[in-house]
């Protein structure tokens, strides 16, 4: 069938911000999807909230609205742009979710907007529970017993029914928010009632438990005529009870005869017939009872997802361009596949490797948070690795992750000879396995080691024995080659030839058999090498080799035919960015992107190494060869002597590919743009305060502790408070401020132990210093400050988890015009041949310097959006030789609209997690709201991250000692805007004697009523607290933690109240109006 | 484990572990992209002669089983893999997979690089290779597979089909879906969405080298089977009193069985007759049309083949060296579906008289069910020549 030619404009929805569950797969697929439509000649209205995207770029879609992907706002758009249709299944469940309600509330039907790819009924026939299971049932499928209730009388009724253990997920709800399993009645209670409060309907199904059996997924598509094809099968290690996110996932399915596969097959086709999916792709959820075979259906998801993206990464099959296409009317077909060229995209990928994700997760950032694995998912982020075998698959994933294990390492230590010691391992060995967690996988090595068989581990943990007696294989490899030379005598392994093949074929990393045979990393890589045992590359082709592959989508193994054919053009590698992680996100990849797209304009071939499947990096259209690929110094090393690139960029992956460049210079590699000597002079202590020194600029006074003693003199000599962090670790991490000694004591001997070798940092903290972050492109010589942020919480919060306004709302002429200064001088002084991003802190008039990063940060895709100057893009010309001045990069750009970037927090995933900021960040991702003024941007930019900020009704106000004067005016300004007062006695006391009328309320160690019951009843709208020091935090945690349950809004700093005030202010004055990206950016002139 | 080598005639070698049994075998070496059902794959008689390489490089996950045959034992001459696993896990298992090659004799290689393998076979054609895990130099190994004969104008079918007529009852595999239900079966007799009305359509089956699973669909349609050895002549199939005569898969080059070809030309407007793969090849040829040998064949599970009256689109299974040459197709027949990834010939029926064939497997097993409509086609082509002849 030939595309539909009565559409011309198409409206499509993004996923908004990156939080827990909906992640960069959204970017990747959206970004397809724009670009499949672009080709296809339909115009393209684009809504995100997300400025860190591919897919928000203004020649992505040809209108692209940086605004919130909520009903109200989006009816506006459709109401300016008038599309004829809307495709709402590529921006995950947000994008769903919106799409429904649009179409519920007849905004669709008033506008003659079509649901293409999903009508409504489908959607919801497939995410309502009941219709869901009536539709299952009448095609004969059998689904675990369960019943759907709207209150928690009527989800006891349905226990009474199914019994316990029992899941509770409620619906529409992404990520399994919510979602959980109770063993008892009690948990059931309190799962039931969260689950009720977490679905936006008030709904939750409960369903028997099937936690233990065998998980499969399907990647299905379908398009008009009825073809439907079978795109990938992926078999989960963890078995049922781990939500599929945070479990470890291997594709294709492994254990499957093809008499179940097909039965598998056989139900999946006739789910889509019957849910009536008409065009695009879907993933549907089995699970298979272990004993029996039987098999039932969990969910399916009309839409792309997070394992369709992993699917496509895992077959080279395009699933959201595909389905793009599917949904304007081609068939499958009329798609040519993109690999092979030659064949047509009706056909079912055949893989002839193996591909295992691993998902990452952030618990250190969120003490106090549960770690086991249940049915919501609380992973940050995921790595996946090719091989040629499991094996191979799951070692070059678990180094892929960056969690410093490049393999299978112990984790615990035992006598042998010592009875009691063996047993007391041994417990922790089952305790470790028969509670999900993150660490499963070295719990069963450990449980190898200890002698606990295949059988033995099953039991403990129901993962199916194929995949437990592939890591027996890689473990009992591993004590037989790998014993550490007892006597210190040279390792044999290192000259077995034979040993070391099978060892490498097993995907064990230069890392660990370096370890453990007591050799240096570049030592055995040497004698490797000697011996002739080289990675070879293989390709993802669709077609497991039966076709010939056009494009070059390469991942390494240890065989006999290496398909990589390097080219003679001059070639620059990008290391991209690894796993999605708190700190390090989609931001980076945007970047690599980017530098991919500007070496292809400058006639270089870009060369992409990465392993995050659910990246635009990773796509293999980005860059003219992808290699999926761990970010180690090994694998990098070993593309690079394959390649013999011109060049390495380093300086657009974050930390991970920093972290590389020494190791690579040491290795002759070259790397272009600013050199690893000045990200070193910016990165070690000591050269950075010589570097400040030099160039005569302020950093706030600091001193490094190697001992209790030597804190405590140093904190006394800057003055209290003072910040504290670890030497040796980056991204905020374990960095708390401090207000006194006993503080200081409490950090040095819970949180770091100082020592010589990693001495703890000390630096006078700024308290209410405004901060600053400054992003620039600089060629060696020329500067060019692109952007200048001001944030809007105070320095101490992470930079990350802070709103910031472009261009500063409240700076002066003469501190930006110092700020632009010093930020010249640094990046002339250290050479800077791309980006660097420098914070600032402004007390007192006074400009200080925190941090210097020659490289790209955070906020370069929030700038670049704000500016309309693709940032990353000119940063990779400027790499290759381009120079600031012929790229036409010199003039400021006088905006005349206000950018605010807000980040989003995932603490409603972490029960028992305090929501407070401080200096460690903890936000999964971003949004930009822009408008006129700054109170519009702010506004828009809570609400599109999920803050509804009220217009009238009460506010809630308790502030620590030090900002009770500030907590007056903000206090009177409430007022003014209509706002009744409550606050705690300290709070009420202070407001009263200003004459402010306020309502005293007890606070929770008061006794009742207090605060939490206030809110609880829905007294209160807003909520205020800010907090210092451990006692008060520990005091008012319940309040906070309230509010977030309840959807409250809440600030945790003056100045972020005082920011809302403008918002609401804004708020008050008329509705939020939209203007697409385009037309913010022409104003500009 | 013990080394073994691969050769081909083209003179690669390619050096592995030996499991399954050891010693040596020749064979045209095959490449089969199927994930799933390597243990349908080793049983089914087309591959008698053949030499046969998963390019899925984890085989024998989950063990072998005696549901999962199509037909009495392996039948491939050799079987390549990357690696074979280290263990059987499945509900379903009975044995593991290099034990139950160890018990058919079946030599068995593991440890090589299939993909590589893979790419010369299809850049150079399949060809004759040799396994051997006793062999004392490569050189030997190589000159066993530079001297095999090939598979052209060999008549293997002579080695796989029935000594003697022998009816079959079994339907399809079925898994019942109910918890409390243990295993899965195969059904027994007519089952449901078979043809009930009336008595059951008595179907002859050529066995040239039948997939089960073939037998089993014809039953679930509503057939009653009886399966008569390849050298059947016409007058002893007809004088079965079939409905309907059905010609089965099978191994080799279809021109290297004339009496087969002769059998098919006896029958043509006798009775309604359904051809799968070898036998549509055979079709063709009784038809007056030609066959040729593609470069490496057809094998494996996710072919797209569009039914061209309806224009929809089958995933199939595929396992043939040869094939029909569209040109050579007499003006009486029609071309029904076709090959989307190199267009080839993939079905065809008679214009006037009750004959339908394609060359993949809507038996599937190992493969997607989407074409299984095929034998209710046939039933259906049965009904209207007996309305027509009543």
């Amino acid at each position: 069938m030939p595309k539909r030619t009565d559409l011309h404009r198409i409206l499509l929805l993004g996923s908004g911000p990156i939080v827990i569950g909906q992640a960069c797969e959204f970017d990747y697929s959206g970004t397809q999807a724009c670009k499949a439509l672009r080709e296809e000649g339909y115009e393209v209205v684009l809504v995100n909230s997300n400025p860190a995207t591919i897919m928000t770029d203004p020649d992505v879609a040809q209108r692209t609205y940086i605004e919130p992907v909520t009903p109200e706002i989006v009816a506006e758009i459709i109401a300016m742009e008038r599309p004829q249709a809307l495709l709402p299944t590529m921006g995950g469940q947000t994008g769903l979710n919106v799409s429904v309600a649009l179409a519920e509330a007849g905004v669709l039907d008033r506008y003659g907007v079509e649901l293409i790819g999903a009508r409504l009924e489908v959607i919801q026939k497939a995410e309502n529970r009941q219709l869901f299971k009536e539709a299952m049932t009448r095609i004969g499928l059998d689904l675990p017993p369960s019943g759907t209730a709207r209150s928690y009388e009527e989800a006891l009724a349905v226990i009474h029914e199914i019994g316990l253990p029992a899941i509770i997920r409620p619906s529409f709800t992404l990520g399994g928010t919510g979602g959980n399993l109770a063993y008892n009645i009690e948990e059931f209670e309190a799962h039931c009632q969260w689950g009720l409060r977490s679905s936006p309907i008030g709904e939750v199904l409960v369903e028997r438990s099937v936690a233990g059996w065998k998980e499969f997924e399907l990647e299905v598509m379908r398009d008009f005529k009825d073809n439907v094809v079978i795109i990938c099968s992926i078999e989960n290690f963890d078995p049922m009870g781990v939500h599929t996110g945070d479990s470890i996932t291997v594709a294709p399915a492994q254990t499957l005869t093809d008499k179940e596969y097909q039965m598998m097959r056989d139900a999946a086709i006739a789910i889509m017939r019957e849910i009536g999916v008409e065009t695009g792709g879907s993933n549907i959820q089995f699970a298979v009872n272990p004993e029996n075979g039987h098999l039932v259906v969990i969910e399916m998801n009309p839409r792309v997802s997070r394992s369709s993206a992993l699917a496509s990464k895992a077959t080279g099959f395009p699933i959201a361009k595909i389905a793009a296409k599917l949904a304007v009317g081609y068939t499958l077909d009329e798609i040519p596949n993109d690999i092979t060229r030659l064949t047509p995209s009706s056909f079912e990928p055949m893989i002839d490797y193996c591909v295992v994700k691993v998902p990452r997760f952030a618990f250190e950032k969120f003490p106090g948070a549960d770690d086991t694995l249940t049915s919501q998912m609380k992973s940050i982020g995921e790595a996946m690795a090719i091989g040629r075998t499991f094996k191979e698959a799951l070692q070059k994933a678990i180094r892929s992750l960056e969690v410093d294990r490049y393999g299978f390492e112990p984790l615990l230590t035992w006598d042998a000879a010592d009875p009691a010691s063996l047993e007391r391992a041994r417990r922790q060995v089952e305790d470790g396995l028969r509670r999900p967690n993150w660490e499963r996988l070295w719990y069963l090595a450990e449980g190898l080691r200890l002698g606990l068989g295949i059988d033995a581990l099953y039991d403990l943990t129901k993962i199916d024995r194929w995949f437990l007696a592939n890591i027996a294989q890689i473990i009992e490899v591993e004590e037989k080659l790998l014993r550490a030379p007892a006597d210190g005598s040279a390792a044999q392994a290192a000259d077995d030839p034979r040993a070391l093949r099978l060892l490498k074929t097993y995907g064990f990393s230069d890392v660990t058999i370096s370890r453990r045979l007591g050799i240096s990393e570049a030592a055995l890589r040497a004698r490797r090498k000697a011996h002739g045992i080289t990675v070879t590359y293989k390709t993802v082709d669709t077609c497991a080799a039966e076709f010939v592959a056009s494009t070059p989508y390469l991942y390494s193994t240890y065989e006999r035919e290496c398909e990589a054919n390097p080219t003679t053009r001059r070639k620059v590698v990008i290391l991209g960015g690894g796993p999605n992680r708190i700190g390090q996100g989609i931001e980076f990849d945007y970047c690599c992107v980017h530098a991919a797209f500007a070496l292809k304009e400058e006639g270089c071939e870009a060369i992409m190494v990465n392993c995050n499947p659910e990246t635009v990096s990773t796509d293999y259209d980005t860059s003219d060869r992808l290699y999926f690929e761990p970010l180690t110094a090994e694998d990098v090393l070993n593309i690079v002597e394959r390649e013999q690139p011109w060049g390495v960029i380093v300086q657009f992956g974050g930390q991970t590919p920093l972290r590389l460049a020494r190791t690579l210079e040491a290795a002759g590699v070259p790397i272009i743009g600013t050199q690893p000597e000045s990200i070193d002079r910016a990165e070690d202590r000591e050269r950075f305060k010589q570097l400040l020194d030099d160039l005569n600029l302020r950093q706030p006074p600091n001193g490094a502790a190697k001992s209790v003693q030597d804190a405590e003199r140093i904190a006394a000599q800057l003055g209290y408070p003072v910040l504290v962090r670890p030497s040796y670790v980056l991204g905020g991490r374990a960095m708390d401020i401090v207000y006194d000694a006993q503080g200081l004591h409490r950090y040095m001997r819970e949180a770091v132990k100082a020592s010589p070798e990693h001495p703890v940092l000390i630096d006078r903290f700024l308290e209410d210093a405004i901060e600053i972050d400054v992003d620039a492109l600089a060629d060696g010589e020329q500067v060019f400050v692109a952007g200048i942020m001001e944030h809007i919480e105070e320095a101490g919060v992470h930079s990350g988890d802070s709103a910031c306004s472009l261009p500063p709302y409240s700076l002066p002429a003469d501190i930006i015009a110092s700020i632009e200064e010093q930020t010249c001088l640094l990046a002339r002084e250290l050479q800077v041949v791309g980006l660097i991003n420098i914070q600032f802190a402004i007390k007192e008039k006074m400009v200080y310097i925190l941090e210097v990063n020659p490289r790209a940060s955070r906020t370069v895709p929030f700038v670049s959006k704000a500016t309309g100057l693709p940032l990353a893009k000119l940063a990779a010309k400027l790499m290759v030789g381009r120079k600031l001045a012929d790229l036409g990069v010199a003039r400021k750009v006088a905006l005349d609209h206000i950018a605010v970037k807000e980040a989003v927090l995932p603490f409603v995933k972490f029960p028992g997690a305090d929501t407070i900021l401080g200096p460690e960040m903890k936000s999964t991702g971003e949004v930009m709201g822009i408008d006129r003024t700054f109170g519009l941007a702010f506004a828009k930019a809570q609400l599109a991250a999920g803050v509804s900020l009220p217009t009238k009704g009460t506010v809630f106000i308790s502030v620590r000692d030090h900002d009770k004067p500030a907590a007056v005016p903000m206090a009177r300004q409430f007022r003014k805007l209509g706002f009744q007062l409550l606050a705690t006695a300290g709070t009420a006391q202070v407001l009263t004697a200003a004459g402010i009328e306020v309502e005293a309320v007890q606070k929770v160690k008061e006794g009742r009523p207090h605060i939490v019951d206030h809110i609880k009843n829905g007294r209160v709208d807003l909520v205020i607290n800010t907090t210092a020091g451990e006692v008060s935090r520990l005091d008012s945690f319940s309040i906070r933690r309230t509010a977030l349950e309840r959807s409250l809004p809440y600030c945790t700093t003056v100045p972020g109240a005082l920011a809302a005030i403008q918002a609401i202010q804004a708020l008050q004055e008329g509705k939020l109006t939209v203007r697409s990206l385009q037309d913010h950016l022409a104003a500009l002139g | 484990m013990q080394r073994a080598v691969l050769a081909l005639a083209d003179g690669t070698v390619f050096e592995g572990r030996n499991f399954g049994a050891s010693g040596a075998c020749i064979g045209e070496v095959v490449f089969n992209t199927s994930m799933m059902g390597y243990q349908e794959i080793l049983t089914d008689p087309s591959y008698s002669g053949q030499i046969v390489t998963m390019t899925y490089p984890l085989i024998g996950n989950y063990g072998v089983n005696e549901q999962d045959t199509e037909s009495t034992r392996p039948r491939v001459e050799g079987f390549v893999v990357r690696e074979c696993s280290p263990i059987a896990s499945s509900w379903r298992q009975q044995l593991d997979l290099a034990g139950y090659l160890r018990r058919h004799g079946i030599v068995g290689i593991d440890g090589i690089d299939t993909r590589a393998l893979t790419r010369r076979l299809r850049d150079h054609g399949a060809q004759m290779g040799a396994i051997s895990s006793e062999a004392e130099s490569v050189a030997a190994v190589r000159r066993l597979a530079a001297t095999a004969p090939p598979l052209e104008g060999r008549d293997l079918v002579a080695g796989v089909t029935c000594p003697a007529p022998y009816p079959w009852r079994e339907g399809p595999y079925q898994h019942r879906l109910g918890p409390a239900e243990g295993r899965g079966e195969f059904s027994v007799a007519a089952p449901s969405g078979g043809d009930t009305a009336g008595p059951p359509w008595h179907v002859v089956a050529y066995d040239f080298g039948v997939k089960r699973n073939i037998l089993r669909h014809l039953v679930a349609v509503g057939c009653r089977v009886t399966v008569v050895p390849a050298a059947t002549t016409p007058s002893q199939a007809l004088a079965l009193k079939p409905d309907g005569i059905f010609l089965s898969n099978g191994p080799g080059d279809p021109a290297a069985v004339p009496y087969a070809i002769e059998a098919v030309s006896g029958l043509l407007g006798q009775r309604p007759i359904f051809g799968i793969c070898l036998g549509h090849q055979l079709l063709a040829l009784a038809l007056g049309g030609r066959t040729f040998k593609l470069k490496f064949g057809h094998h494996g599970g996710n072919h797209p083949v569009m039914d061209l009256r309806t224009g929809s689109i089958a995933i199939t299974a595929q396992n043939h060296g040869f094939a029909v040459q569209a040109e050579t197709l007499p003006a009486s027949l029609e071309l029904t579906h076709i090959n989307l990834n190199d267009q080839t010939v993939e079905g065809f029926c008679h214009r006037s008289l009750p004959i339908m064939s394609v060359q993949y497997h809507p038996e599937a097993s190992p493969g997607p069910h989407d074409a299984t409509y095929l034998f209710q086609r046939f039933i259906e082509l049965m009904r209207a020549s007996t309305s027509r002849s009543a």
